[in-house]
This record gives C-alpha cells, sequence and structure tokens, in this order.
C-alpha cells in the first residue's frame, strides 16, 4: 500500500465512505464544475468611476501610491518623475508585456532593461492583469510579459493597471482568470498585491520594505 | 402552559439558588426572591445540589447526567426556573440538552427544562417586563459581564438598564468588563498563579473606574474579584447585582466583616 | 496519531539519514513553563502589545465590512463541506496540479514528510535552502533533520529567522517571534552576524530589519531548493495558496531551482471561490488587515517562456493524525485556517504566552489540536488550562467549538483517568454530596456554620488549608453561616415548597 492509499483510505474509513459512491463524486464534480459564488461584500459593487476612486483610496490605505495617467503615452515620464521624487536612479527593468513595450521610453530620460530582475534592479515596472477595489489589490501573473522576481526583488515596484481592469471584487478577476488561461488552469504565479512589503515582527512595530519593494507605486492608465 | 400562566400574570417560579450562593451568600438568594415576588412571581425553592457544572468541566459526563436528571426532576412542577447566576443558567440551559442529545427519554425533558430556564435578569426583563426597580444607592458602581451570561445567554444591556433606575447610583464603565475575571470555576485552584495573573489585571482595571462598589452577577466572579480586592488592601465592596437591585445592601459586602458600624457600601 | 509504514517512503528514505533530534515537546511542563512566563518581565511587556494590539485591529475592520460574521458562517461551511469530501478533493486536486506539471508526495506521518523532503533535496544535490514560515514544518522538526543531515534550512520571516537564530520554537502561529524585545533582537544579531562591524547602530526596529533583508537578500539568491508551506489548496486549479506580508515566502518560492510545498492535508478547498471566501476572513482575523501584502497562488513549475520561476514543484501532503481525527468529535477543528484570533483573544495565552504550551500551536486552538496530534496522556494540561470564557469561539472566523472540544479532552482524560489523583479524588467526594440532595443539604448546612465560625466575624480567610492555590493570591469570603435552603425551610416551613416536589420520578438515565 503506498502512502497515498493509506492516507486516502484512512480518510475514507473516518468519513464511513468507500470513495467510489456517485452522488459525492457528482456533488464534487458539480463544485468544481460551477465554482458557485459566496457572500461578495457590497463595497465593491460600484460604477466604474466610483470603483476606481475605491481602488485607490484602498490602495493608499495600504501604503502604496496612485497616480492617473490619462494617456498612456505619459507614463513614462511619470514614472521617471516618481523616481527623482523618491531620489532614485532614472532606471527601471520591465518584461516583454506589449502594452509597456509600446510606451515611449525612448523620449524619456530612463535606462530601460528587460527581463527577469536578477537581484540588482532598484526599480521595475509591470503590467497588471487586473486589479480589486474591494481591497486596493493588483494582481499580475507570471511570464515572460511580467516576470515575477520583477515583483519581488526591486526596491521599488510601479504597476500600471488599465483603469478598465479596475474589477469590483476578487470574484470577477477569477472569472477573468478562467477566460485567460481556461477553466481549472493557471500560470505558474498568480500574486495579489496590496501595498509595498512590511513586517511587525519586532516589538510589532510595523516597517515597510522587509524583503520585497519599500514602495508600491499604482499607475492607473486612461483614467482621470 | 406557559402562555397561559404569563395571561395570568401569576408566573410559577422554582428557584435554582445555585451552591455558592446556597452556601456562602443566602442573602443573594433571598434579593432574587424579592425581586421576583415584586415582579409578581410565586417562588418556590425545590431540594436541590448543584447544576453539576464541576463535574461537567472535568469530563465526568456520568456523573454531570445524574445530577441533570435530578434538577429536571425537582424543577418539573414549576412553569420557571430561574437562577442568579449566569454560569448556572447557562449550564441548565444549553448544556443539559447537550448532555442528553439523542437520549429519547431525556432529550424532550432536557429541551422542554431548557426552554424554561432564564437567568435572572434576563427573566425579570424579558419575561416579566420589568425596567425600573424602586431600590437606591448612593455610590458609584462598576459592572463585570460574566463569561457564560454574556457569551452563552447574551447578557449584557439587561443589568446595566436595570441599574440605571436604582436612585443614586452611578456606573462607571471598567476597561475589558467583558474579559473573564480568571475564575473559572475549577480553573483558579488547578491553575492559580495563572487565575491570579488574570484578577490581577481585572482587579487594576475595577480600581481605575474610581468605583466603590464592583456589581455581577455571578457569585463565583465575585468572590475571586472581591478576594484578589480585599488581599490588596482595596475598599472597594463586591456585591451580587440582585442585591442592589433588591434594595438589600444591609448585609456586609463579600468578604466583609460581620459587624458593620454603618450602612454597608 | 496514525501508526503504521508506508512503503513508497521507506523506499524513497536513502540509507544514511541521520536522525534529527526534533524540537521536543515540553507539553508535559505546562505548569512549570507557565510559571516562568509569569515571572517573565520581557515576556509580561510584550504580551501587552498582543493583548492591545491584535483585538482592537480585528474589531476595526470587521466593523468596516458589514459582510463579515456572513462571510464566517460562509468560510465555516465551505470547510464543512470540504472536510465530508476530503478524500474526492484530495484526488482532484493531485489530478489537476500534476496535469500542471507538479509532483505530488503522500506523507502519512511526520518521519515520512522528513524524509521525501531530504530525498528531494538530495536528488537536486541541494546545499541550500531557504524557508518561508511553515507551521508543519515546525511540527515535523524539518529544520533540525535537515541540519542533522548536511542541509542549512534558513528561515526567511523575519520573525521565524530571529527564533531561528536562538533554537526556539515560535510562540505564535502569526507572529512567532512576539514574545521577544528589540534589545533580545539586537543580541541575537549581533551574535549571529559577527562578520559585520561591530559599532553599527542597531537601537531601531528599522535598522534590525534593514540588517535581516540585506543578510537574507544572499540567501533567497543563493538558494537550491525553497520551501514553504500553504495557507490553502485549490483543487480546481491544483494551486497552493501562500498569504503573507513580507515578501520571503514569494523569493522562497520563485529563485530557487525546486520549490517544495509542505501542507497538512486539510488546507484543501475546492474552487477560486471559496478560496475568496476564506481570504476575506483571514487576514482581518489574524492581523486586521483587509488583505495580507502578498497573497500568491502557485501552479506547477515555471512554463516554456518563463524567464524566472522554479523547474519543478513538489508538493508533500502530510497526514499525520488529520484522517483519524476526521471521524470523531474533534473533526471540526480541522476547519482551522490559523489565523491566530483564538489566542489573540484568549486571557490564558495573554498571561502565560505561547512557550507555555510546549509545543508548535498555542493558546486555544494548540489546545484542541496539540492533543489530537500528540496525545493527551502527553499534553493533558493544555485544554485543562481554560476558564471557558469563549473568548475564542467568539472569534474564530470558522466557528471553531474550542471549549466544547477542549470539555471533549477533559471527557477522554477522565475516562482514561489521566487526571492527578487528588483531583479525582476531590471530585469523587463533591459528586457524592452533589448527587444526594437531602444529603447535601445537610453537609453544606453544617460545612456553612463551622466555615462562618472559623473565620470568627472577620467575613474572610487569609489562609485556607484545603484551597491554598487561591488564598496563596487571594482573600477567600467565608460563608454568611446558615445555608440559603436551611434558612428558606426555616422560614417558610414544611407546608410551603421545601417537600420532594410530586408528580414525575422520571427513570434515571
Amino acid at each position: 500500500m503506498t502512502a497515498r492509499d493509506l492516507v486516502l483510505a484512512t480518510v475514507r474509513r473516518s468519513l464511513g465512505v468507500a470513495g467510489t459512491e456517485a452522488p459525492r463524486r457528482a456533488a464534487v464534480a458539480a463544485r468544481l464544475a460551477d465554482h458557485p459564488t459566496g457572500v461578495v461584500p457590497a463595497r465593491g459593487r460600484l460604477a466604474p468611476a466610483a470603483r476606481i476612486d475605491l481602488f485607490a483610496r484602498m490602495v493608499e490605505g495600504a501604503a502604496g501610491t496612485v497616480e492617473c495617467i490619462a494617456e498612456p503615452s505619459a507614463i513614462p515620464q511619470a514614472v521617471a518623475a516618481f523616481l527623482r521624487r523618491h531620489n532614485l536612479a532614472l532606471a527601471v527593468r520591465h518584461g516583454d508585456d506589449p502594452r509597456l513595450a509600446a510606451l515611449p521610453w525612448e523620449r524619456g530620460p530612463l535606462e530601460v532593461r528587460r527581463g527577469a530582475s536578477d537581484g540588482n534592479d532598484l526599480a521595475a515596472v509591470s503590467h497588471a492583469f487586473a486589479a480589486v477595489a474591494e481591497t486596493g489589490t493588483v494582481v499580475l501573473v507570471s511570464g515572460a510579459d511580467n516576470p515575477t522576481t520583477l515583483n519581488f526583488l526591486p526596491d521599488v515596484h510601479i504597476v500600471v493597471v488599465d483603469a478598465a481592469d479596475v474589477a469590483g471584487d476578487f470574484e470577477s478577476v477569477m472569472a477573468r482568470l478562467r477566460e485567460r488561461f481556461g477553466p481549472g488552469a493557471l500560470p505558474r504565479t498568480v500574486n495579489m498585491i496590496t501595498g509595498p512589503s512590511r513586517s511587525a515582527d519586532i516589538e510589532q512595530t510595523l516597517i515597510l520594505g522587509a524583503h520585497g519593494p519599500r514602495k508600491l507605486h499604482v499607475i492607473l492608465a486612461g483614467s482621470h | 402552559m406557559g402562555e397561559t400562566m404569563a395571561e395570568r400574570k401569576t408566573r410559577h417560579v422554582g428557584l435554582f439558588v445555585t451552591c455558592l450562593v446556597d452556601l456562602f451568600r443566602p442573602s443573594v438568594g433571598f434579593a432574587a426572591v424579592k425581586l421576583l415576588e415584586d415582579a409578581g412571581c410565586t417562588v418556590e425553592v425545590p431540594r436541590q445540589s448543584c447544576c453539576g457544572q464541576p463535574a461537567f468541566n472535568s469530563g465526568d459526563r456520568a456523573t454531570s447526567r445524574e445530577i441533570a436528571a435530578q434538577v429536571i426532576d425537582a424543577f418539573a412542577p414549576f412553569d420557571f426556573v430561574v437562577a442568579p447566576s449566569g454560569s448556572c443558567a447557562g449550564m441548565l440551559k444549553i448544556h443539559y440538552p447537550e448532555l442528553f442529545r439523542g437520549d429519547p427519554n431525556w432529550q424532550p425533558r432536557a429541551d422542554r427544562f431548557a426552554a424554561k430556564t432564564h437567568e435572572l435578569l434576563s427573566f425579570l426583563f424579558h419575561v416579566c417586563g420589568v425596567r425600573a426597580v424602586a431600590a437606591r444607592l448612593a455610590a458609584t458602581a462598576t459592572y463585570h459581564d460574566s463569561c457564560s451570561g454574556l457569551r452563552e445567554l447574551g447578557l449584557r444591556s439587561e443589568p446595566r438598564a436595570l441599574l440605571g433606575t436604582v436612585a443614586g447610583l452611578k456606573l462607571a464603565e471598567m476597561h475589558d468588563a467583558n474579559v473573564c475575571c480568571g475564575f473559572g470555576g475549577t480553573f483558579c485552584v488547578k491553575y492559580p498563579d495563572i487565575s491570579n495573573a488574570i484578577v490581577a489585571k481585572k482587579a487594576a482595571n475595577i480600581a481605575a473606574t474610581g468605583a466603590s462598589l464592583l456589581l455581577a452577577g455571578d457569585l463565583g466572579c465575585l468572590m475571586n474579584m472581591a478576594g484578589k480586592l480585599q488581599r490588596d488592601g482595596s475598599a472597594i465592596a463586591a456585591r451580587h447585582v440582585a442585591e442592589v437591585l433588591a434594595g438589600m445592601t444591609d448585609e456586609p459586602a463579600i468578604g466583609a466583616p460581620h459587624a458593620p458600624s454603618g450602612p454597608a457600601p | 496519531m496514525t501508526e503504521g509504514t508506508s512503503q513508497t517512503a521507506a523506499a524513497a528514505a536513502p540509507l544514511g539519514i541521520a536522525k534529527a533530534a526534533t524540537h521536543s515537546a515540553s507539553t508535559q511542563c505546562f505548569k512549570g513553563n507557565a510559571k516562568a512566563a509569569l515571572g517573565d518581565r520581557d515576556l509580561q511587556n510584550a504580551l501587552k502589545f498582543v493583548e492591545v494590539n491584535f483585538i482592537a485591529r480585528r474589531q476595526e475592520v470587521a466593523d468596516r465590512l458589514p459582510e463579515f460574521e456572513a462571510l464566517r458562517d460562509a468560510a465555516r461551511d465551505i470547510k464543512d463541506h470540504t472536510l465530508a469530501y476530503l478524500d474526492l478533493y484530495l484526488e482532484a486536486y493531485e489530478r489537476r496540479m500534476t496535469e500542471q506539471g507538479g509532483n505530488v508526495h503522500y506523507a502519512v506521518t511526520a518521519e515520512d514528510a522528513r524524509n521525501i523532503i531530504l530525498d528531494i533535496c538530495r536528488k537536486l544535490g541541494a546545499r541550500a535552502v531557504t524557508k518561508g514560515k511553515s507551521m508543519v514544518a515546525e511540527e515535523i522538526g524539518l529544520n533540525d533533520f535537515l541540519d542533522a543531515n548536511g542541509i542549512a534550512a534558513v528561515e526567511t520571516d523575519l520573525g521565524e529567522y530571529i527564533i531561528q537564530l536562538r533554537h526556539e520554537m515560535p510562540s505564535h502561529i502569526i507572529a512567532p517571534a512576539v514574545h521577544l524585545t528589540k534589545a533580545q533582537i539586537e543580541g541575537d544579531f549581533r551574535r549571529a552576524h559577527s562578520d559585520l562591524p561591530r559599532e553599527r547602530n542597531l537601537e531601531e526596529p528599522t535598522s534590525l530589519l534593514a540588517e535581516a533583508r540585506s543578510v537574507l537578500r544572499e540567501k533567497f539568491l543563493a538558494a537550491d531548493v525553497g520551501i514553504t508551506g500553504a495557507n490553502f489548496l485549490v483543487a480546481e486549479t491544483g494551486s497552493s495558496v501562500i498569504v503573507t506580508n513580507e515578501g520571503n515566502g514569494d523569493l522562497t518560492a520563485t529563485l530557487p531551482r525546486a520549490h517544495i510545498v509542505l501542507a497538512s492535508i486539510e488546507k484543501v478547498v475546492p474552487t477560486l471561490e471559496d478560496l475568496a471566501q476564506l481570504l476575506r476572513v483571514l487576514a482581518r482575523s489574524a492581523t486586521g488587515q483587509e488583505m495580507s501584502v502578498y497573497t500568491t497562488l502557485t501552479t506547477g513549475p515555471r512554463r516554456a517562456g518563463d524567464l524566472d520561476g522554479p523547474a519543478e514543484y513538489h508538493v508533500v501532503l502530510l497526514d499525520n493524525g488529520r484522517s483519524a481525527m476526521l471521524g470523531g468529535e474533534f473533526r471540526d477543528m480541522l476547519r482551522c485556517i490559523r489565523c491566530g484570533a483564538c489566542m489573540n483573544h484568549c486571557p490564558v495565552y495573554h498571561a502565560v504566552g505561547g512557550h507555555a504550551y510546549g509545543w508548535v500551536y498555542p493558546g486555544p486552538m494548540g489546545a484542541v489540536l496539540t492533543p489530537a496530534l500528540i496525545g493527551i496522556d502527553q499534553a493533558r494540561d493544555l485544554p485543562n488550562a481554560s476558564t471557558f470564557c469563549g473568548r475564542c469561539e467568539e472569534v474564530c472566523p470558522v466557528r471553531i467549538p474550542l471549549p466544547k472540544m477542549m470539555r471533549s479532552w477533559r471527557e477522554r482524560e477522565f475516562e482514561r483517568h489521566l487526571s492527578p489523583a487528588a483531583a479525582r479524588w476531590g471530585l469523587a467526594f463533591w459528586a457524592f454530596f452533589a448527587k444526594r440532595a437531602r444529603l447535601y443539604r445537610l453537609a453544606t448546612a453544617v460545612a456553612a456554620r463551622l466555615m462562618a465560625l472559623a473565620a470568627r466575624g472577620r467575613g474572610r480567610f487569609r489562609h485556607l488549608p484545603l484551597a491554598s492555590g487561591w488564598t496563596r493570591h487571594r482573600d477567600f469570603a467565608a460563608p454568611q453561616g446558615a445555608t440559603f435552603q436551611s434558612q428558606w425551610q426555616a422560614r417558610r416551613g414544611a407546608a410551603r415548597g421545601n417537600a420532594d416536589p410530586p408528580g414525575e420520578q422520571g427513570a434515571r438515565p
């Protein structure tokens, strides 16, 4: 008997089932296929403009910063301005995300490098898959477009979110993940990020910048 | 049967006096009787010992069931069972049905018994409709929420509402009024040092209110808190809330000497 | 605890495995531990913060969400549903995660899990391992075992890193170093980071954190294998989920060549929607945040075209007694999502802290889970050291009836005669009278008079021989003199109310 057999057999014995019962299998199959929605807070159920307001407020409440850029072409300048404001080197790394690649980086003073982080980047720019207004969370997926290491190794993480991608609640984003990756499938990593890294492990003093980025800056693109 | 009694406005109450009140402070029992009679109830006290909680919380289910059966039997003739203790009322109301779950003979009896059992202040307020008392006491008091009364029975606003009608009485809320005092029945004798740490915090919170009088609805909690206050040399007196509501505060406070020079605080 | 060997695990365990001295449980020393804790001034100061901060923050964030109570019900129901079908959800999870390129390993016992993980590390030629915070890893004593077998495993969560330096167990499941002062941590860093300049300033928490960040950054980048726990496993997608604030868990999972997840079997939830329900109550109940900074779903190894991520992804599914719990009165304990709210609200935990409980899981959840995992005979004090105040159950996001389960352990203990003889005798003596109301009334009437006399009008005792535990710290009020029942009999006479109640003389159960 393998360990697997033993564990499942003990589980079944404890539950008083054989495991082959059709109604049980049907119940589980149904829940997995139908993925019923539970309690969704009313908080995120807002019209788009109000939703974006809520999202921005929640990001700030989690010690992140937000700015709205109506024209995507202005994003590289906004990134440069942000770095300057914080006395940081004018250099960023980003992945192969076409939305970022299409931006006029060459017009600005920024030194731009592509790819995953090697641990020496001070600032990175990612494009979010979506965002969740109810908690001020940005959702990023792994891949060459937005390598996961950019979310964690640099000191500063700048996340571009399309205003149209700001959902009210988590369930909406989960539905979109299903649409994009297929039912039951996900990329290697889905990061749901709310504010910069922090720890309160020393005398319960809250400090930002534990192991991940010290700053999280959200650029809401296509909004006012 | 209950509804008919309510219509006739005479409620026949069996008083579950509680073992601590019975042994240590009968004046609480007499205060309860007065409050119940003033509210139009007739009160009788069948022979009784204990609700069985010490056995129950020590894991002795057999003894608990035996005692519970006796209590249910003894109180069978009454429309209502009333106890001046959240912890005993919780035992009777919440845990007796648990003890007999699945027993075809006793479960229905336990359920009926539980349905007619009430903590004293809850009974006065919700069943008898008492909203004010005629007592007067010039003092500043603070009220401790005993855990069972609060969390098992939802008792919180009723004591405060009724105390608010005692002429001359000011209520000062303590910090963490709803936090355990560290009594916990057998806990305080099994883990006395931890119990002491918990009651020390409670005593500090009581003293910080500036009140001269500590009130609660459970004698176990009161003896624990009073004992700590006295050992600390505090002059704060402790009484059961029923005594104040019944205007029966001539007896010495809990743990106080028996020959007071004047009216007790 | 599940006995029995597992052929696969045994076959996988290579020869020459050094047995580790795992953190031995000191659950037998609760009273001694508690006494030491009560006298530890640094600990008592630290515990004050626990009491004030965690409770207020949870209340604030709960007040801000009108649906919070409904979400607690939903979370409880999701866990109950999953447990009722756990075998099928484990199979579904396994199928999905294997399809996505992951490797599943079932472990019946702690030893099996340790051996599986060591085997994976050895196959990879791993020397350096980074670890995210995992209570299950503490449960199986993983670090010491790897260390004894020549593999250095570094804790990367700041609190866990600090206690690893001190060779201590965590004292809280969310904030493992909550019992330490800043000064103690500075002392540990100076000792451990001896190559750094001695005159550096480490007075402020910010400087301590900065130092940990740079020391651990090197470890993250050098690690061959990263080991994390899992807050949840999602059957629908075959994903493991970690909920953190520091980013260390994600660096542990992303940078090395291989990522190993160690998760106990009850972590499974069916769907992403179910995950959302549980996430909404987890951070709120734990730290008073609406969401933790990093909530990460990990599914399989890196994909073709990915620029980062581990080439291998392994999930070790640990039983270690949980499957047995499913069939009994402690099943509801498997709903636990390890938020720590119960211990944050517990007056006993506030008094003695987490180490007093002697093992990985402290507070109310520890009092119920520890006996289930290591046996009630090893941990009898834990479910006994409770006043049953009920605050734990009041705040548990999945509504586990913790006091009731502690009482169930006391019942087991009573049945097996494990309680101290003095307690049994005391209870038996009391029960003899309590079961005989007439005799009880007589005996108490006598006792009341005797005690009142002994108090000589002072109204209280400063010392009471049979209650020395009480009178060590408190005065003990004397009886007023005559019991209520004897006074009632005297006042009302035999005519009213003190005769045997007529009517039902129901059969004793």
